[in-house]
């Protein structure tokens, strides 16, 4: 039983819109998993909602023509991690997405969910910025796009404007064309969780496939936000495929990253940890681009 | 025993598997049907006093019906812990707990009630509540807590210790002045964890012609019923209690929890059926934890690794109330110099009162703990005079033939080596053992053994009694009542199997009635320790005979065959003599109740007062690796090995083996309850930030068995609820250390404590 004022279905994105116009105060609903838990705790007690969740517009990933991946924000984790698009040019992401929670989760948790949150743990998150994503958005005033690393103002806090919402997450070819990731996620446990911390790469080799023409980095919860680490990005650029590579970059983050100590971790574990993690998810990432690493 | 083709000691499937497995099976909140809700509205300060509730905003809220405070609850200092009662004053339980609590001595303390007619009026009330308190200082540490000047708990209690004991075997002073001895010395800490059941503590208390009739899960109804009558000042007659099926209770339900308050709120609402469901948020919280232990040991051991005195130091972080108290830590500190005998032993425990959950039974009760800072500081030992853990076990655990002085208790059988043996077996410990002696690089493997020290019930510590009742149906079959209850653990089937045996009727003809409701079942004191098929078997075991007896006397009136030649087997009677049916049992029931010259029911009741106890033993084998960067230890192999005697059904057993072993690995690698040092206010009270394993977390669980047949014991069982859970943290830390070198003397071994460790000794 949920304490709420009131609930209203929107069947199309433009009713969305204008329901939303109406009733300014209130909160939209996906699937639910994480607007119904805080009404549970009384966080959003009494609140008004609008459900999006009929909107089957906004479900499915497609290509478009200029080979740009359109992920439908209402697309659950699950569909992310089995559709065919992703498996070929993302897979990483569909990777990351299937750490989510556990299997129930995964079903009605959608990704526009998991970024509008605006939460750093979130385990689309630091792939999203990997990736260069850009957050599409639809509101009265029309459609508009923007990068996800502008899209996450501060923790808890997204760029969506009055009675805006999120109509799909698009990665642009330039973005993934020739590139291949790696996402590790450090929790305490192997399932039902959240992340300690996130971390996703991706690089692109040389021809040759002896250097590194380019690489990203992103972590989730090594701030207030996910957020890159570009001076480990700058320093690998051009690297040849050495331990001493992979040593540097990790320990570059360090530049960037700006973990807090708190009850679920300390900043010197999560410093620490970030570095493994960096150097493990490049390693791999390496390897998945058929690069070898040298002694 | 007896076997005579027996079910017993075969894997039968269990009784209330079909109507769990088909969701038919009902638990409180089934039962429950419409009532109102009632809510409770927790303390946000870890100490002080509460001046002032205003309630009048709350009490505006459309549905709410009644609101009571701290102020208006009834002065009936009562104990909550599930213990028999002691008609002596002295042996009593602390009873130091009202139903709302003006002094708060927990972040999440009680000081008012709401009843309303739906749950979103409950909680809307709830925030609507305002409190006004004055603050105390707090303290959450135990040995904090014990110092000159720190916060006061309870005023009865001076230094917050609610009990201290001691043992004093031989002279440790002068034993270990001994020439040649080494010293080895450590502390050890676990952590306060809960028992995270699946179904959340539960309630409704309705009134039926004056009395209150409570419904609750439970493993202890008859103790519910008198805890209620103490707590509302009114005769224990005056209240029934039933329990149904229940969603596992590992001890926190062997607590009376908010069955008072329930009752009490029902009869301010005239008798209408009220419903207290704990959140899982307050069931961290607000029920029961399991006791954080500290202790400090000192051995001084020889070279040829024998002991020649030891020191043990056990602190107990009690939280707020008294609960069980002292018990546990009582029971962790008994076992010190019986696992290990030596002849010098000092040995202190403390139980301190701290502004942290109150903390009460969970399975194993004090021993987990125990085993945690034994079974380390046997490695330690092991490692410092270099000889090999399993070969320090095997020269200074319990001999067969040892009896403690104080229980009697005997080992009979060679049940640690037994076991020990089995494991290594299965592990191929002694070839890996040697294999991950030296190992370089980031990634390492050990192997790690622990045993644990267990004992089966509560004697001589309290009374224990167990009381049966079996009634003869028309068609042969049985029904079957006892006090000890069915949680989750497969008494019922274990308790079917055996009347089955005894009275010699098939499985299909006996109806154990699960559900004890305290107007109709016979006296029990439920389910605790690990005693269900030990005390009860004594019961039934009579019950059944006494049963046995009167349907041979019908018989004999039947068939004028004298008793003494005839038995029943698999629902007949049967002439021994030439093993001819004379009747069935359908046949003789039909008889006795509708006969018109002599018509009786035939029944039979009785209860065994058990003034013996039985050692129960094993031990777990755990395989690591070790990713020292990562700060991370994934187990890759587990086995447990335990002697609890003959196995009733071996199936059930195995799973109560997995059940532990799981419950085991959270407490091993990563359960804590955190609490926020400034203001005392618990962190991770909920399943996503208390780090309760998954499935995903587990290797494969072994479990074996030795069955060394109980000779207490009237089926030749003995203790196998709690055991599993006993010696898995301590063999993973035995594993780590092996893998590493790095003794992590702290629970959980999660990446936390690992990187601090590793940091310490320049591993990271």
């Amino acid at each position: 039983m949920y304490d709420m004022k009131a609930l209203y279905e929107a069947e199309s994105v433009s009713e969305a819109i204008q329901l939303l116009q109406e009733h300014p105060e209130a909160q939209i609903i996906a699937g639910g998993s994480d607007v119904l838990v805080q009404m549970r705790e009384g966080k959003r007690a009494g609140a008004e909602l609008v459900s999006i969740y009929m909107i089957d517009a906004l479900r499915g990933i497609t290509m478009e023509d200029d080979g740009t991946i359109r992920i439908g924000s209402l697309t659950s984790f699950s569909h992310i991690t089995k559709d065919p698009i992703i498996q070929k040019y993302i897979n990483v992401l569909g990777e990351a997405v299937d750490m989510v929670g556990g299997p129930q989760i995964r079903n009605i948790g959608t990704i526009g969910g998991n970024t509008c949150n605006g939460v750093t743990s979130a385990d689309s998150a630091s792939t999203l910025h990997a990736w260069d994503a850009i957050v599409e958005l639809t509101g009265p005033e029309g459609v508009r796009r923007t990068p996800i690393k502008d899209f996450y103002i501060r923790a808890g806090k997204v760029d969506l404007k009055p009675a805006e919402i999120e109509t799909a997450i698009l990665i642009p070819k330039a973005a993934y064309e020739g590139y291949h990731g790696h996402y590790i996620k450090y929790a305490m446990r192997n399932a039902m969780d959240i992340a300690t911390l996130g971390c996703s790469v991706n690089v692109k080799l040389t021809e040759n496939k002896e250097r590194i023409e380019d690489a990203r980095i992103a972590y989730g919860v090594a701030g207030p936000v996910p957020m890159r680490a570009p001076h480990a990005e700058e320093y690998a650029r051009g690297k040849a495929l050495t331990e001493e590579t992979i040593d540097i970059f990790s320990k570059s983050v360090l530049e960037d990253i700006n973990p807090r100590d708190s009850w679920r971790a300390s900043k010197a574990f999560r410093e620490h940890i970030s570095q493994v993690l960096a150097g493990r998810a490049l390693r791999e990432s390496i390897r998945l681009a058929g690069g070898e690493i040298h002694g | 025993m007896e076997e005579k083709g027996s079910v017993l000691g075969k894997s039968v499937k269990r009784v209330d598997a079909h109507d769990k497995v088909c969701g038919i099976t009902k638990y409180t909140d089934d039962l429950c049907g419409k009532s109102l809700v009632a809510r409770v509205l927790h303390s946000t300060i870890a100490h002080g006093r509460v001046l002032s509730i205003d309630c009048s905003e709350a009490e505006k809220i459309p549905g709410v019906v009644k609101i009571v405070t701290c102020f208006d609850a009834p002065k009936n200092y009562f104990p909550t812990a599930g213990h028999p009662w002691s008609t002596d004053p002295a042996h009593q339980d602390v009873a130091d707990r009202l139903m709302l609590n003006e002094h708060v001595r927990l972040y999440g303390d009680d000081v008012a009630a709401v009843v309303a007619e739906d749950e979103v009026a409950a909680a809307q009330a709830l925030r609507a509540i305002h409190v006004e308190y004055e603050e105390y200082p707090f303290v959450l540490d135990v040995q904090k807590a014990m110092e000159d000047g720190a916060p006061q708990l309870h005023e009865a209690f001076p230094n917050n210790i609610l009990k201290h004991t001691s043992i004093r075997n031989g002279n440790y002073e002068e034993a270990c002045k001994e020439p040649g001895l080494i010293k080895v010395e450590g502390w050890y800490d676990t952590p306060t964890v809960q028992h995270c059941h699946i179904e959340n503590f539960i309630c409704y208390a309705e009134m039926d012609k004056g009395r209150i009739v409570v419904t609750a899960s439970t493993q202890i109804p008859h103790i519910v019923r008198r805890v209620v009558g103490q707590a509302l000042g009114i005769p224990w007659g005056k209240v029934r209690v039933i329990k149904p099926y229940i969603g596992g209770g590992f001890g926190n339900k062997q607590d009376v929890l908010y069955e008072p308050l329930c009752a009490w709120l029902c009869t301010l609402v005239g008798g209408r059926r009220v419903k207290l469901d704990c959140t899982r948020e307050e069931t961290f919280v607000c029920n029961r934890v399991r006791h954080a232990i500290r202790g400090h040991i000192i051995s001084w051991v020889r070279p040829d690794g024998t002991y020649a005195a030891r020191k043990l130091e056990l602190f107990s972080n009690q939280g707020a109330y008294a609960s069980h108290g002292h018990s546990i830590a009582a029971k962790g500190m008994g076992a010190f110099p019986q696992m290990y005998p030596c002849p010098n032993v000092d040995a202190d425990s403390y139980t301190v009162f701290t502004n942290r959950p109150a903390a009460g039974a969970m399975r194993g009760y004090g021993i987990p703990q125990a085993m945690f800072l034994f079974e380390s500081h046997t490695d330690d030992v092991a490692k410092a005079i270099g000889m090999s853990p399993l070969e320090f076990r095997q020269k200074n655990l319990m001999p067969v033939g040892f009896t403690d002085a104080f229980s009697k208790n005997v080992l009979y059988t060679d049940s640690y080596n037994q076991c020990i043996d089995k494991a290594r077996v299965y592990m191929d410990y002694d070839r890996k053992y040697k294999e991950y002696a030296q190992q370089e690089g980031p990634i390492r493997r050990g192997i790690g053994l622990a045993a644990f020290w267990y004992n089966t019930a509560v004697w001589p510590i309290s009374l224990e009694s167990s009381s049966c009742r079996m009634v003869l149906n028309q068609d042969g079959s049985v029904q079957v009542q006892v006090g000890e209850t069915e949680i989750g653990q497969g008494a019922d089937t274990t308790f079917t199997q055996m009347t089955a045996d005894t009275l010699g009727i098939p499985l299909e003809n006996v109806h154990v009635i699960s559900c004890q409701d305290t107007d109709v079942t016979p006296f029990g004191t439920g389910a605790y320790a690990s005693r269900q098929t030990y005390v009860a078997g004594f019961s039934i075991h009579q019950t059944a005979l006494l049963l046995k007896e009167r349907i041979l006397d019908y018989a004999h009136e039947l068939t004028r065959m004298p008793t003494a030649i005839l038995d029943i087997v698999d629902g007949m009677i049967v002439r021994k003599t030439d093993l001819q049916v004379q009747m069935s049992l359908e046949e003789l029931a039909m008889e006795a109740l509708y006969s018109l010259s002599h018509s009786e029911h035939l029944t039979a009741e009785s209860t065994y007062q058990i003034k013996s106890n039985a050692y129960s033993f094993g031990c777990t084998i755990a395989e690591v690796e070790v990713d020292i960067p990562a700060c991370r230890a994934t187990l890759l192999n587990v086995i447990n090995v335990h002697d609890c005697g003959r196995l009733i059904n071996p199936a059930l057993a195995e799973a109560q083996v997995h059940g532990g072993m799981s419950m085991g690995i959270g407490y091993g690698l990563s359960e804590q309850l955190l609490f926020d040092e400034k203001t005392g206010r618990p962190l991770n009270n909920n399943l996503l930030d208390y780090k309760l394993s998954t499935f995903m977390d587990h290797p494969h669980l072994e479990a074996e068995f030795v069955e060394n047949y109980e000779p207490t014991s009237v089926y030749g069982t003995k203790a196998l609820g709690e055991p599993p859970v006993c010696s898995v943290a301590p063999a993973i830390r035995n594993a780590i250390l092996q893998a590493t070198g790095v003794a992590v003397n702290e629970l959980p071994l999660n990446p936390h404590n690992l990187f601090r460790r590793f940091h310490e000794e320049g591993l990271v």
